[in-house]
């Protein structure tokens, strides 16, 4: 793939729409489904992995050409495992509350497949701005993923919206239930095909 | 490949493992501290290096104990007596231990010969095989990686379309993991934390994870060419898996040791490969069914997930012993 023609906006909303990490890609699920309980969680993730992502797109595509081909995956490996590193401390020191609730998924950021697709398939391709632009577009898809999925189940499981009480009721306590992830995650995701499904037939419609 | 390659192999895992477990049996919390153990129903023995202060020794006040999980509840100790070479101090408590849970008892300022010797935060274990037992079923079972804990879920649902598959995964994962994180306990125990460098432990412990999988990859093609044919498509995948990462770094915050590392390792794979052949069964049986055209593919994978770990959600809470 040779450099991007794409402008800046075509590459944020790209990531948030047309190749959402958790909606399209289906890749980073693991904290889609365990820690999306609130809004707050998927806020904090979220911006956790858009510091990871748009750093270590930004360090990978500055250095793209001193990386010999044979041990580019370890380096993509090393340098988001130090990112992590980074932004494991900085929240452990200053946000206590929020990343003793996130537990041990910060740290897991180094295993996310997402970070790793991106520095193989756009970072090392491309200039370090384009790649900045590249990693806000994935870091707030995931972020638009985990806050859509936060917002249902905090939602219908508590009844309340970044902690306020919204309802005042609490309409189907099972969305709490960690199980209740893969319930939500899946039935998301096949809102996003009927929605696919739909457009496609309208468009074909229009086409004949 | 004939037999003497397979034993080679074999011998070697063994001597790996001897190695460890040697190794975790060498392991000691404080410097004058020789051993902690559960007596009776409700006493607790301490063994020092050499002998204690009788007036510290005596004063209940230098000792808290309490459980591990609720170190709010403070146990309260009823007798304390001291042997005769003052090395050996009995606790005695009011109520009856739980003796399956391990204790955290820490010895304030402790006094010999008239030199304070620093406190020592002690944890006291019942090591005994019904314990790792627990263990390895606790980290396969009950706290199962997949359907409590919710890790490894990209190469759950990727690998979990057919039953040949899931098995072939299932048993390449639990392989590596046992060897990695086995690995990654001895280097975190014995590197990192004599020498301070816990904020490490992620860049180490992934590289280490692609290390042992370049090894057991590189082992494998030599040894057992046919095994390698295989099973070696997934030794890539093993590394996208987030359990693989997410032992090591348990294992450096519960301070396990050598043998209770390897039991939850063991069942960390094990569980795994349990997940795995589970779903891919059903997978098989969807692909006959009539599933509404939205819901195919990836979707209606993770709802029946949402069902096992419904299901998986019956057996939290259990204790075995």
């Amino acid at each position: 793939m040779p450099a991007t023609t794409k402008t800046n906006f075509q590459l944020i909303s790209n990531g948030i729409l047309n190749e959402n990490p958790i909606f399209r890609l289906a890749l980073s699920m693991c904290p889609a489904v365990g820690i999306s309980t609130t809004v707050m969680n998927g806020i904090m993730l979220g911006i956790a992995v858009l510091f990871v992502q748009v750093f270590s797109s930004c360090t990978i595509a500055a250095i793209k050409n001193y990386i010999h081909p044979r041990i580019r995956i370890p380096t993509y490996t090393l340098t988001i495992a130090t990112w992590v590193t980074v932004i494991d401390l900085v929240l452990a020191a200053y946000m206590p509350a929020a990343y003793k609730e996130m537990g041990i998924f910060v740290k897991l950021i180094v295993a996310f497949a997402i970070i790793t697709m991106r520095l193989e398939i756009f970072a090392c391709k491309n200039s370090v701005s384009a790649s900045f632009w590249d990693g806000i577009g994935m870091g707030l898809g995931f972020m638009f993923g985990m806050v859509a999925l936060g917002f249902v189940r905090e939602l219908l499981g508590m009844g309340t919206l970044l902690g306020y009480d919204v309802l005042g009721v609490r309409p189907l306590l099972f969305f709490v239930l960690p199980a209740a992830g893969f319930f939500c995650v899946g039935i998301m995701m096949a809102m996003f095909n009927y929605m696919e499904l739909v457009y496609n037939r309208k468009r074909r419609a229009k086409g004949i | 490949m004939n037999i003497s390659g397979r034993n080679y192999l074999f011998s070697a895992i063994l001597l790996i493992i001897g190695a460890f477990l040697i190794g975790g049996c060498a392991t000691e919390e404080h410097r004058f501290v020789k051993k902690t153990a559960f007596k009776d129903a409700n006493q607790i023995v301490i063994e020092f290096a050499g002998p204690v202060d009788e007036a510290w020794a005596g004063n209940p006040s230098n000792y808290t104990v309490y459980e591990e999980p609720d170190p709010d509840i403070k146990l309260k100790i009823q007798d304390i007596t001291l042997s005769a070479d003052r090395k050996t101090v009995i606790l005695s408590f009011a109520d009856p231990l739980n003796q399956n849970q391990p204790h955290v008892l820490t010895a304030n300022n402790i006094s010999a010969e008239g030199k304070s010797l620093g406190t020592a935060i002690l944890s006291v274990k019942k090591v005994y095989l019904g314990y790792l037992f627990s263990i390895l079923i606790g980290a396969m079972i009950i706290n199962n990686f997949v359907f409590t804990k919710y890790l490894g879920l990209c190469v759950f649902f990727g690998t979990s379309q057919k039953k040949s598959t899931a098995v072939g995964m299932g048993i390449t994962f639990t392989i590596v993991i046992v060897v990695s994180a086995m690995m990654a306990w001895f280097l975190y125990q014995f590197v990192l934390k004599p020498y301070r460098l816990d904020f490490l432990q992620i860049v180490v412990f992934i590289g280490l994870v692609s290390l042992s999988v370049q090894a057991v990859d590189t082992i494998l093609r030599k040894v057992n060419p046919l095994l390698f044919k295989a099973f070696g498509v997934y030794l890539v995948l093993v590394i996208a898996n987030c359990i693989i990462i997410a032992v090591p770094l348990i294992l450096a915050d519960n301070s396990y040791n050598a043998f209770e590392s390897l039991m939850l390792a063991l069942g960390a794979g094990l569980g795994f490969l349990i997940a795995l052949f589970l779903m891919s069964s059903v997978r098989e049986r969807l692909e006959l069914a009539n599933v509404p055209p939205t819901y195919r593919g990836l979707p209606i994978a993770f709802v029946v997930a949402g069902l096992f770990a419904l299901a998986f959600l019956g057996f939290s809470g259990m204790s075995i012993f």
